[in-house]
């Protein structure tokens, strides 16, 4: 190959190096930024003062939906299987809302340690399929 | 093994020649485009029409026939500009530019179809238009990626130049498309991890995923054509006072 062409591709590759050496610092710095959310546990063990606006998500905790009968108040757990999280939220929820299914909340600790939410994102998974195949799917659990 | 190389090679060598890929496209094109509309029509009517409904989010999921598919080839087209990006710094091939600047707003428009479609799948399936997480982000970075490119190189009025500051910014924007990749494992995001991944097999019935493979070939064939239309504008307008362009089109 012609020496000068060599060199550019030298050239080349070295700056690519260098921008990507760049940026694997630059995230590593702000991996915990880059995080959408915190998890139950996350959220236990940082000190995240109470009323500071945070978002925490997991999973609905089977069995553990309360609705209010006389409003559109719901409390939930959220669990990452090590720890749990209550949350108290006072509006409507998205349809993909449901126990066994991720869930993002925007909101804050209360001095109790129970957590008021002011948004519920529903959180899908990369699960897709018809209807019939999720019956069996059910029928053999 | 070494003639067959040597005839791609010089294969490859005619093909950047602008007169001969301007012939070679202007015959071909017909030919491109009955095959894009054929896989693209295919793959859509399949996937929206025909594919089972999703047992949690109706049909609301059919939306990933668009997103995917254009998602991909924001991607691919990505990797494709940068890697005329490099052609073009080392062997200074002059069709090597005019590729990026045909490239790079077919893939610009394909982010902005993927942002858009997934901003209305994700307001029906999470409740919102947008959140900040790091999958809509890093896409949204690329998108201002390729708007950078597209300024850039028509703000330069020296083409040759212009073809040079842009090669660099296709060529170092290109590490925007593994974060995009891997974002949704390196980070917590609302953004659901791949259903596809090369380890394990698709998550997704084959009744659903197969017409999903045929959308994203269709798109690909689209942009194909689009790029082999776009590049012969493209051609015509930078070879303007060559002489074999005179001869094209004054007969003189």
């Amino acid at each position: 190959m012609h020496p000068l062409r060599k060199q550019r591709i030298y050239a080349i590759v070295t700056v690519l190096l260098g921008a990507i050496a760049a940026l694997v610092l630059v995230m590593s710095a702000l991996s915990k930024n880059m995080n959408l959310f915190y998890s139950p546990s996350e959220l236990v063990s940082s000190n995240v003062a109470p009323g500071s606006v945070v978002r925490a998500g997991g999973m609905v905790a089977s069995g553990s939906i309360q609705k209010s009968t006389d409003s559109l108040e719901v409390i939930f757990l959220i669990t990452d299987f090590q720890n749990s999280l209550s949350v108290t939220y006072n509006g409507i929820l998205p349809d993909l809302f449901s126990e066994d299914a991720g869930v993002v909340v925007k909101g804050f600790l209360k001095e109790d340690g129970t957590f008021l939410a002011q948004e519920v994102l529903a959180k899908h998974d990369e699960n897709y399929m018809p209807p019939e195949v999720a019956k069996m799917l059910n029928k053999i659990e | 093994m070494n003639r067959v190389w040597s005839r791609i090679k010089n294969w490859l060598i005619a093909m950047g020649s602008p007169p001969h890929f301007y012939r070679w496209a202007t015959s071909s094109l017909p030919w491109l485009a009955g095959l894009a509309v054929i896989v693209f029509c295919a793959g859509l009517i399949w996937g929206l029409g025909f594919s089972p409904t999703d047992y949690k989010q109706g049909d609301v999921y059919r939306i990933i026939y668009i997103h995917v598919p254009s998602a991909i080839l924001a991607e691919s087209i990505y990797i494709f500009m940068a890697i005329s990006g490099f052609i073009s710094m080392v062997w200074r091939a002059k069709i090597a530019g005019m590729l990026i600047n045909s490239a790079a707003p077919l893939g610009a428009g394909f982010t902005l179809i993927a942002l858009l479609t997934g901003s209305i799948w994700g307001k029906t399936t999470w409740g919102t238009w947008w959140v900040w997480d790091a999958r809509l982000t890093s896409t949204l970075i690329m998108f201002f990626l390729y708007a950078a490119i597209i300024g850039l190189h028509s703000s330069i009025e020296n083409k040759t130049k212009g073809d040079r500051a842009v090669s660099i910014l296709a060529v170092l924007g290109v590490v925007i498309v593994p974060i995009i990749k891997k974002s949704v494992d390196w980070w917590q995001t609302l953004h659901q991890p791949s259903t596809f991944t090369l380890t394990s097999s698709p998550s997704m019935s084959p009744d659903m995923y197969l017409p999903l493979l045929v959308c994203v070939l269709g798109f690909y064939c689209l942009f194909i054509f689009m790029l082999t239309n776009g590049l012969r504008a493209e051609i015509i307008s930078r070879e303007r006072d060559k002489s074999w362009v005179k001869k094209q089109f004054f007969k003189y």
